[in-house]
């Protein structure tokens, strides 16, 4: 994180801070509260102790990441990739660095709890009224007001894009959206300060969100006073992936973590922007695997008495585990005290095959499951586990944060050209 | 035994089977059928749920239970299992966006809320969700643009359907 504060110190713009995440790797040499916008700048801010070298030296297209025990000091994370993100009101110099930011493949766009944002960002519209957001998670919703900011990641920005400002408390929460289960809308619930959604896809929703009547499917809501009815959104004022906004490397990312082999408490990697756009993001021979229109490819899992291939698998480093089908069909128990996770009695030494999402190309993948009782129990001042793994009934293979371990995965967006292909597309 | 799971290969599925496709006026619907529907309640309510979310509804009946498939118009498909008494057991979906689960829910709604709200705060980490109560298992996972899951009441499978049914 050391080159991003670095390239920060340079910038001419006045940037008040958040200080918020990395407090693990901070909590030796400093208190530091959740919320507080510190006011100074960001390169006072640089002094960050580190157990491991970053994996790539500083570049303009490099953002650091940290797994650590991320921004809620009342419980760590457990495999969570942390970054940096700097927003500013639209053509000012007004910014402000948030840490604490989950990186997340499976999603789009970026959103920032409205508790930990300290400058003003301008409220999108539609027909003169406020927009806000209902995003649906697999495990609740995020709920709030869209605005517009400048988004600075290292060395990129992206102008006036349309953020979440994630806030329960804002207009007041439509049935619709609360139907969906859980309100993600605080430090608690989320676990980090914001999202940075860099996955497959431009927008968030797309263009079922741009259509009105029974096929919008209700994220995108104008609000009359307190009231809020769902509208069609044109697609350039969705919430949006970031990256697509860059004025270069915007094809996509690549997210670089060393091999892990024991649990740790900081892993320290990179988001690297653009795919083959630069000295150090060329494929290197990294096999292309598609995914279809709904962001998914193939996993294929074999026991000694059942074959199980399943078409709805997906990469997403916004998970936090290895994550498969149950324990009907893999014979691995879960847990007695957390069913979320899987508790063989000894590490299990498994492997699957991904296919791209038409069948080609495959490949084995080699992974562990160990008793996650065990991994939390022995090790309680980790936050990195790469055998961290659980069911997922019937939603597919979810190769969660572990499979970047060790692995530089890259995640091209929907219709940008790369070396590699049109995307979308995983390469591994 | 190797199967292939996916939207695309359940509606051929479900086409292969011999299935009754209905087509029902929602706005006779919306005035005469009960305004929960869903899980725990009786068949009638499947057609709440398919006025709610503005589908097709086609029906496949197995020797155990009757499913009740709703093509809904955002394109997310949510199926019905009925008993041979005539109550919803499970129902389970899959597509790009997640159905309105107080809907398919019913009264097992605020009991789900609940569990799920505690289990995003439990073991801090984003991942599927395992609701598993003695009365009520919910199962859901996916990520943007592609979300399944399955919900059902333990107590209420019919005699010889497993879990493994519901998909």
């Amino acid at each position: 994180m050391t080159g991003t504060r670095t390239s920060m110190s340079i910038r001419t713009r006045r940037v008040s801070t958040a200080r918020t995440a990395g407090i693990m790797t901070l909590v030796a040499g400093g208190v530091l509260l959740f919320g507080v916008g510190c006011g100074g700048s960001g390169s006072s801010s640089s002094t960050q102790t580190t157990t491991t070298p970053p994996a790539t030296t500083s570049s303009a297209n490099v953002l650091a990441i940290s797994v650590d025990a991320g921004p809620d000091t009342a419980e760590p994370y457990a495999n969570g990739a942390f970054a940096s993100v700097i927003v500013c009101t639209p053509g000012t110099t007004t910014c402000q660095t948030i840490d604490g930011v989950l990186v997340d493949t499976g999603s789009s766009g970026l959103r920032l709890l409205s508790s930990v944002l300290t400058i003003s960002l301008p409220q999108q519209t539609a027909n003169g009224n406020p927009v806000a957001e209902c995003l649906p998670f697999v495990s609740g919703y995020t709920w709030g007001p869209v605005q517009t900011a400048d988004v600075e990641l290292s060395g990129e920005t992206a102008n006036a894009v349309p953020i979440q400002v994630i806030n329960g408390s804002a207009f007041t929460v439509p049935s619709a959206c609360s139907n969906q289960g859980a309100a993600e809308n605080t430090l608690a619930d989320l676990g980090a300060n914001g999202i940075l959604g860099v996955g497959n896809f431009v927008q968030d929703c797309g263009d079922a969100c741009v259509s009105t009547g029974a096929s919008n499917p209700a994220l995108y809501y104008q609000c009359v006073s307190s009231n809020c009815t769902v509208i069609g959104e044109p697609l350039a004022q969705q919430v949006a992936n970031p990256v697509a906004s860059f004025a270069k490397d915007n094809n996509g990312v690549i997210i670089e973590l060393p091999a892990v082999s024991a649990p740790e408490a900081t892993l320290n990697g990179s988001l690297i922007f653009g795919i083959g756009t630069e000295s150090n993001n060329a494929l290197n021979g990294a096999t292309i695997y598609p995914v279809d229109d709904f962001g998914n490819f193939i996993t294929i899992f074999k026991t000694s008495s059942t074959t199980i291939t399943n078409s709805t698998s997906f990469i997403d480093s916004g998970s936090n585990g290895l994550y498969f089908f149950d324990s009907a069909q893999t014979g691995i128990p879960t847990c007695s005290d957390a069913n979320f996770f899987y508790c063989p009695s000894s590490t299990e030494n498994l492997s699957a095959t991904t296919e791209g999402a038409g069948g080609t190309p495959s490949s084995t993948i080699n992974f562990s499951v160990a008793n996650a009782d065990a991994l939390f129990n022995d090790n309680p001042t980790a936050n990195v586990f790469e055998d961290l793994a659980g069911p997922n009934s019937i939603s597919g293979f979810d190769w969660g944060l572990p499979f970047f371990y060790g692995r530089n995965v890259y995640t091209a967006i929907q219709g940008q050209t790369t070396p590699g292909g049109t995307g979308p597309y995983w390469a591994y | 035994m190797r199967e292939r799971r996916g939207l695309q290969g359940r509606c051929g599925l479900a086409t292969r089977l011999s299935a009754i496709l209905l087509w029902v006026g929602t706005t006779i619907l919306v005035t005469t059928l009960p305004a929960f529907a869903g899980l725990g309640e009786d068949v009638i309510s499947v057609q709440a749920d398919q006025a709610h979310m503005q589908g097709a509804l086609r029906t496949t009946e197995t020797q155990a239970y009757t499913l009740q498939e709703i093509q809904g118009a955002t394109g997310t498909v949510v199926r019905e299992y009925v008993s041979p008494a005539g109550k919803v057991f499970a129902v389970a979906w899959q597509g790009p966006f997640p159905p309105d689960m107080k809907q398919i829910l019913a009264s097992y709604f605020s009991q789900y809320q609940q569990a799920a709200q505690a289990q995003a705060t439990a073991h801090k980490g984003r991942r599927p969700l395992m609701v598993q109560l003695p009365g009520l298992v919910v199962e859901a996972g996916g990520h943007m643009r592609s979300f399944a899951g399955r919900a059902y009441v333990p107590d209420m499978l019919p005699q010889g359907v497993s879990a493994e049914a519901i998909r």
